[in-house]
């Protein structure tokens, strides 16, 4: 039963974007009673959509609205139209997460605290304590059905995790295993235990992998409380003359605009379209854009250090089957500035199809050096890089006039350039990656430039004082009451951890706090 | 345009063609196979054969797979056969043999060594030409569902299952 609301209540919270932010938060909301209309941009597409198959999956659920970059990024080189490799559906970027659902560690929420001053760094702590979100955590660990916590069994270890804990093993590493993952181990909340199919990237066909699109988006439906429009690409967020939002103007599925009136307005489209909406939305009261009294709207964008080593062996690995991401090493995740850099990283498995992986493990190579990489395809292992990498101003998202979309507005321009500190710690990894992989045998190693993002995080940054961020420990944003960010770029700084499952937790929490608020008659 | 796989008898092929430098038959409006085993043969429309054929060298000299037979290279770039595709790749061809003539050589087909070849490729990597072809080749040649066997690679799973009772853990030399 979904709840039809009319453009022009404005009784309702819209949100915007269905993702792990905004498609947990319609939810939350929804459970309270509270009447939410949320607008995807995406269509929606569930396990029986999923395609299997690399490319042509890409071409169903990637987000491949025209883009521009800059900076000294390698992916500015090799995919200028492509920044980020995220999702354009009902459940966003959940379908194609990998599942890997990490609590930050405490000291990475008072990340300017205990790394100092580090130049060009634009650090920042949290305005929030560790303390407050342990419940959080543990509710969204338990919406997700996360592996390794309560008491939710480890998924078993696939060829290439045996390969990968053997090297670990040898290195020294202790913390080792098949990761904490929103992927079933056993039937769980009506999901189904994983079948170690791959595929993990493209949409989870046998729904044991959670994704916001058939847990939480059809649980909001049923309260009669949450409205989806799907295909509705929102353009801008209007306000009245006190500064309030007052609704938001979108191109609906037939392609006809639209004004649906709002109290609440929540931005969840990921921390590039978040921003670009922000500054879309300009005004004559507003002229920098909406929330941007700080001049911090679009800046501090982060896309944590990554990086892969893949190696090829004497003997078959077939990394390719069973779970895409579940193995995971963090001793290398502490903050040990002994190393040359600041923060942490996790190393954790991964593998790629022989299409992607022609395309990305070395973008642009050809000749005898690279295809005798990919001879050895089936001979391959892989693993991941992610860690903290530098807020820096100068890193951000911003309107290119020169560029419309297909609505006419001003595309997003995402520069970026590396802090020296995200150069030494992906350097450390990869040596720590291959010197893994030789003790295992290799006959050789590949270290992997960075993919487009799938990590954007930092764009709207949660501050305690109004001058250094947009929003505050609420996501709510500083200059307008009943104006929210509820997706990754509210990340003040972004730990050494996927961040999926920080999303869902200040989801859950903002929830909380809009609906307390909403009460009090404050918003 | 048409790829076809014993479409024309290779009596026909060699009565009608003449071969080139490189592995290939080239005849009137079609490229094909040379050596005994091949049975293939791409009929092109808008493209010169010669041309089509030396456009299938460099896509094999770009990614060099010895496992993979020239079929899959035509497949991969038997799309620049069109009218809108053909006057570019007729020019990038043209200076790509321009380059041959250059060492001595009256084609890019008749340069005997891959190492020669590629290094005519490398005098012209940053072209637009060059960079159209290597960048096509990657979705082209990777991406046929045909080629992943060759590799080893066995696409999805899910119609049988998935791995759980079929050996996603079946290691056996660690």
């Amino acid at each position: 039963m979904t709840a039809p609301f009319d453009l022009n209540d404005n009784s309702v919270v819209v949100v915007i974007g269905t993702g792990a932010g905004g498609g947990v938060l319609a939810n939350e909301l929804a459970q309270k009673g509270v009447s939410v209309v949320a607008l995807e941009a995406g269509g929606r597409y569930l396990p029986e959509d999923y395609i299997n198959d690399e490319w042509e999956s890409f071409g169903q659920l990637a987000w491949t609205d025209a883009r521009t970059t800059s900076g000294d990024w390698r992916v500015a080189k090799d995919f200028s139209g492509l920044p980020a490799w995220i999702v354009k559906a009902v459940g966003g970027t959940t379908t194609h997460w990998a599942g890997a659902s990490l609590r930050f560690q405490d000291h990475e929420w008072k990340a300017k605290t205990t790394y100092g001053e580090v130049q060009g760094a634009n650090l920042l702590d949290w305005p929030i304590d560790p303390r407050e979100m342990d419940d959080y955590y543990t509710k969204a660990e338990t919406k997700l059905g996360v592996t390794r916590t309560g008491d939710r069994a480890g998924l078993p270890g696939n060829n290439n995790f045996k390969v990968f804990e053997k090297g670990a093993q040898a290195l020294g590493y202790e913390e080792v295993h098949t990761g904490r993952m929103a992927i079933n181990s056993a039937d769980y909340d009506e999901r189904p235990a994983c079948q170690q199919t791959g595929f993990c990237f493209q949409g989870c066909k046998w729904g044991a992998k959670w994704s916001a699109a058939y847990t939480d988006i059809p649980r909001g439906e049923a309260t009669g409380n949450l409205e989806v429009r799907e295909r509705a690409h929102v353009l801008r967020i209007e306000h009245d003359q006190q500064g309030k939002v007052t609704g938001v103007v979108y191109v609906d599925a037939d392609g006809n605009q639209q004004e649906q009136k709002a109290r609440v307005v929540c931005v969840a489209g990921n921390s590039i379209e978040s921003p670009r909406l922000l500054l879309n939305s300009a005004s004559a009261m507003f002229s920098d854009g909406l929330a941007n009294s700080s001049g911090q709207v679009g800046r501090n964008y982060m896309r944590h250090v990554t990086g892969s080593v893949y190696a090829t062996f004497d003997q078959p690995v077939r990394m390719w089957r069973g779970t895409t991401m579940a193995g995971i090493i963090q001793d290398e995740a502490r903050h040990a500035p002994d190393r040359g850099f600041v923060g942490g990283y996790e190393l954790e498995t991964l593998a790629l199809g022989l299409p992607f992986m022609a395309a990305f493990l070395d973008p642009g190579g050809w000749g005898r050096e690279f295809t005798t990489a990919l001879d050895h395809y089936e001979n391959m292992a892989g693993l991941w890089i992610v860690g903290e990498d530098m807020p820096q101003e100068t890193n951000r998202i911003t309107l290119n006039h020169a560029v419309t979309d297909q609505h006419g507005l001003p595309v997003a321009d995402v520069h970026f350039d590396d802090h020296p500190n995200d150069v030494a710690m992906r350097d450390h990894a990869y040596r720590q990656g291959m010197a893994l992989y030789d003790a295992v045998g290799a006959t050789r190693t590949f270290p992997t430039p960075p993919y487009p993002s799938t990590h954007n995080l930092g764009t709207n940054r949660m501050s305690a004082n109004a001058r250094d961020g947009v929003v505050n420990a609420h996501g709510q944003s500083h200059d307008i009451a009943n104006l929210f960010v509820s997706d990754g770029s509210q990340f003040t700084t972004g730990a050494a951890e996927n961040p999926t499952l920080t999303i869902v937790a200040l989801a859950i929490r903002q929830a909380d706090f809009i609906a307390a608020e909403m009460n009090r008659q404050n918003i | 345009m048409t790829f076809r796989k014993q479409g024309i008898t290779r009596r026909q092929l060699l009565s009608q063609g003449a071969m080139a430098g490189a592995g290939f038959v080239i005849g009137a409006g079609f490229v094909a196979g040379k050596a005994e085993a091949a049975n293939w043969a791409l009929e092109v429309q808008h493209l010169q054969p010669e041309t089509m054929a030396t456009l299938i060298q460099m896509a094999r000299d770009i990614y060099p797979h010895d496992q993979v037979s020239d079929e899959f290279y035509a497949v991969a770039v038997k799309g620049y056969d069109s009218a809108e595709a053909a006057p570019a790749i007729e020019a990038g061809i043209a200076a790509l043999n321009a380059a041959a003539q250059g060492i001595g050589y009256a084609r890019y087909i008749d340069v005997g060594w891959e190492r020669d070849r590629v290094d005519l490729l490398r005098g012209m990597e940053n072209s637009a030409f060059f960079q159209q072809i290597r960048g096509g080749l990657v979705t082209g040649l990777y991406n046929q569902k045909a080629v992943w066997p060759i590799f080893g690679y066995e696409g999805e799973s899910f119609s049988e299952g998935g791995y759980l009772y079929r050996g996603f853990d079946d290691i056996n030399w660690l």
